[in-house]
């Protein structure tokens, strides 16, 4: 089973997701939430990083946190899943281990 | 620094770098800055980096528990803060726009009180003489 990777922080603030990215095993999953969606965004300096890992990392975004910050799910990274807060539930225990970055 | 009267006016700066609700320091901001308005300073407020989020329009927060302050922005006209810098290279960045923010206005009661733009979009070299020309820059 593998881990899923929970972050919180925007891309643009602190490194947190470029570790999390770097350190992630092929075939974990990587949820991102808080000032974290904006990582999700599709047009942005970071978009290109996203799409680059999900080769062999699986993106998600926690639809709230977007719907907060007036971000559209249209306008994600194509391959991102949205999910709801039952969804981030189910996340945690289809995935062994949980790991919430800072 | 200009002497009206007795009274001192500073040139006050808020600048705003942080996204909103993940941290406190986009609400803190714009409390200090309504404070700040009713002792009638110079006062002027940047959105750079992810400070640019903060103004975004449709933000809707029933879903994660929190206040959604930003309709709070269109009323800073009304306590004559007239002067909102966005940084131009922060919203290309992100693949944002003008048109993703809220369009901000004031009315000029030296003009008939005309409505007028309050958001002014600045180059990061024009952003930094705008700095360079203030008495007290605040950071959140």
């Amino acid at each position: 089973m593998s881990m899923l990777h929970t972050v919180n922080k925007s891309p643009f603030e602190r490194n947190a997701l470029d570790s999390c990215i770097r350190l992630a095993k092929a075939g974990s999953a990587i949820l991102l939430t808080e000032d974290g969606v904006v990582g999700a965004m599709k047009n942005t300096n970071y978009s290109k990083t996203i799409s680059d890992a999900m080769s062999n990392i699986k993106f998600y975004v926690l639809g709230p946190d977007l719907k907060a910050r007036g971000l559209s799910e249209d306008n994600i990274v194509d391959g991102i899943t949205v999910v709801d807060y039952a969804g981030f539930v189910d996340l945690t225990t289809e995935h062994e281990t949980v790991q919430s970055w800072l | 620094m200009e002497n009206e009267g007795d009274q001192v006016i500073k040139k006050f700066m808020y600048m705003n770098r942080k996204a909103p609700y993940g941290t406190i320091y986009a609400l803190e901001s714009l409390e200090v800055v309504l404070i700040a308005a009713a002792f009638d300073q110079d006062v002027s407020l940047v959105c750079a980096d992810d400070g640019v989020y903060q103004l975004m329009k449709g933000q809707n927060t029933d879903d994660i528990g929190m206040k959604n302050f930003s309709p709070t922005y269109s009323a800073l006209g009304d306590y004559d803060i007239k002067k909102i810098y966005i940084e131009k290279e922060s919203l290309e960045e992100r693949g944002l726009s003008l048109d993703d923010l809220q369009d901000l206005k004031y009315e000029d009661e030296d003009d008939d009180w005309a409505e007028k733009d309050s958001i002014h979009l600045v180059s990061r070299e024009e952003l930094a003489q705008v700095i360079d020309e203030q008495d007290v820059v605040f950071s959140f």
